[in-house]
């Protein structure tokens, strides 16, 4: 099971190579559509991508409840 | 003025094209008469046993100027369509987009509109995704596969990028898709309905599939060892077109509007007429009676005489019969007396892009008094009776000109262009 301190660069490189958005400014508290400027359509990439780097399964349900970075971290932590 | 009593004027004008990554660079090589068509360096043209391992491929790659986020969002139509469409603009110095504090861009969305059509769409995306589904399941197929595909993709991307919100609108009429565009935008402007339109056309579908079935339809230039010499309208030895990918996009304006921003007018679309021929799915009328009646119908609402037209840049993509079926439209419609070109001899055929790209070289050719030469022109058809410029470049001063565009469908656009 990967730690949270492992998972963030990795989540962080697949948000900058889905949406553009610089990797460093993919922090902890920083929400996904206010801060990153992500949509819908590219947050179904981003756990697409994640659920094949991390082996988590990510429901629509579920990614939809994700709403900042440390949501994800927290639940990819739990669930990988 | 137009007879129609409002004019239209071009203040910007972008391309990414087989002979240059932008509209100076294509221009240069439409009057040097070089040619764009090299080798498909790829394996396919051999293992699927092709007449052709040619195409007019573009000169700079999308991926030189996009970032690697818009290049893996956007389909390669898409991309030549932000890459000509952005220079463009810039051209017309219409400001920074979207909206800023500081009063860019200088046009309201509500009065500004988006007009681009492509011939083929997003076939290369379409066919990578189907890849992708049959190998390798549901989940490896792109999110954004639909809006890939689309043949509105171009327009709409383009479109978001400006903020368009008086319309994004995409012909489809294969290869007059670029010029009836261009024609669309021009009627908006006419009925006063935006201030500014930003149109064109955009193709990329060099892929196994589109030039196995152009092959099949026997459209294609064949048997020729060097690739720079298969494009070659009205010349006597031509027996096909060579596939083309690129895009071309002006930006025109009222001209009221134009004149109030103190905006620097390249020409004038003066005219537009659009025709269908109701003859055959694929071959012209051989008597040119649609397309003539098209570019009468460009004369009547520029206000112009068939004596005033001194050149016509020509459709002529280089096949047997369609070269010369435009001859016989012109004589109809115009008369002997204008100096014509073929663009397709240095360009290839940009199908959906080419009505765009050519009426860019038609306006440069009315503000320079320059008419490029028809690459590869070296023995004029005997049944072309008609003055076309082949080996330098002609400097001709031009009251007007017609730009001409056919599509598969018998679809005929003709825009009258005159000096700003």
């Amino acid at each position: 099971m990967a730690t949270k301190e492992e998972i963030l660069p990795d989540l962080a490189s697949i948000v900058e190579e889905v949406a553009g958005v610089d990797a460093s400014e993919v922090t902890p508290e920083k929400s996904f559509v206010d801060d990153l400027d992500i949509d819908s359509l590219s947050m179904v990439e981003i756990a697409v991508q994640a659920e094949d780097k991390f082996g988590v399964k990510i429901p629509d349900d579920e990614l939809a409840k994700l709403s900042t970075v440390s949501d994800a971290v927290d639940y990819i932590s739990s669930h990988s | 003025m137009s007879a129609a009593g409002r004019g239209v004027v071009v203040t910007g004008m972008g391309a990414t094209t087989p002979l240059g990554g932008d509209v100076q660079a294509t221009w240069d090589g439409l009057l040097a008469g070089a040619s764009g068509t090299r080798p498909i360096e790829d394996d396919w043209p051999s293992r699927f046993e092709l007449p052709v391992d040619y195409a007019s491929q573009l000169a700079v790659e999308p991926s030189e100027i996009l970032k690697r986020v818009e290049m893996r969002r956007l389909d390669r139509s898409e991309q030549v369509a932000i890459v000509a469409a952005r220079q463009a603009w810039e051209h017309a110095d219409l400001g920074d987009y979207p909206a800023t504090e500081d009063g860019t861009p200088k046009v309201d969305g509500l009065r500004l509109a988006v007009v681009i059509g492509t011939g083929i769409g997003g076939a290369t995306t379409l066919l990578n995704q189907d890849d992708l589904l049959e190998q390798q399941g549901l989940r490896k197929v792109a999110v954004l596969t639909i809006p890939m595909l689309m043949p509105n993709g171009p327009a709409a991307h383009v479109g978001l990028e400006f903020g368009a919100a008086a319309g994004i609108h995409a012909p489809v009429s294969a290869c007059a898709s670029g010029a009836e565009a261009i024609a669309w935008g021009w009627r908006m402007l006419q009925a006063d309905e935006v201030d500014v339109v930003v149109a064109g056309g955009a193709e990329a579908c060099i892929a196994p599939i589109t030039l196995a079935g152009f092959c099949q339809a026997r459209t294609m230039a064949t048997g020729w060892e060097d690739p720079t010499l298969a494009s070659r309208p009205f010349d006597a030895k031509r027996n096909g077109f060579v596939l083309g990918e690129g895009s071309g996009i002006v930006v025109m304006e009222r001209e009221e509007f134009a004149k109030a921003r103190g905006a620097t007018v390249h020409g004038r679309i003066a005219g537009i007429g659009t025709s269908a021929d109701a003859y055959h799915i694929t071959a012209p009328d051989p008597e040119g009676v649609g397309q003539s009646r098209a570019i009468a119908s460009a004369l009547r609402t520029a206000g112009l005489e068939p004596s005033d037209v001194g050149h016509v840049n020509c459709h002529a993509t280089s096949t047997p019969v369609g070269d010369v079926a435009e001859t016989v439209a012109v004589r109809k419609a115009v008369g002997d007396h204008p100096v014509l070109t073929a663009p397709k001899g240095s360009l290839g055929h940009l199908l959906g892009a080419a009505g765009a790209v050519e009426a860019i070289a038609t306006i440069l050719a009315v503000r320079e008094g320059l008419v490029p030469p028809t690459a590869n022109l070296t023995d004029l058809d005997s049944d072309v009776e008609l003055d076309v410029v082949g080996g330098e470049a002609r400097k001709v001063t031009l009251d007007a000109a017609i730009n001409d565009s056919f599509g598969f469908g018998g679809h005929n656009v003709a825009l009258a262009v005159t000096p700003a």
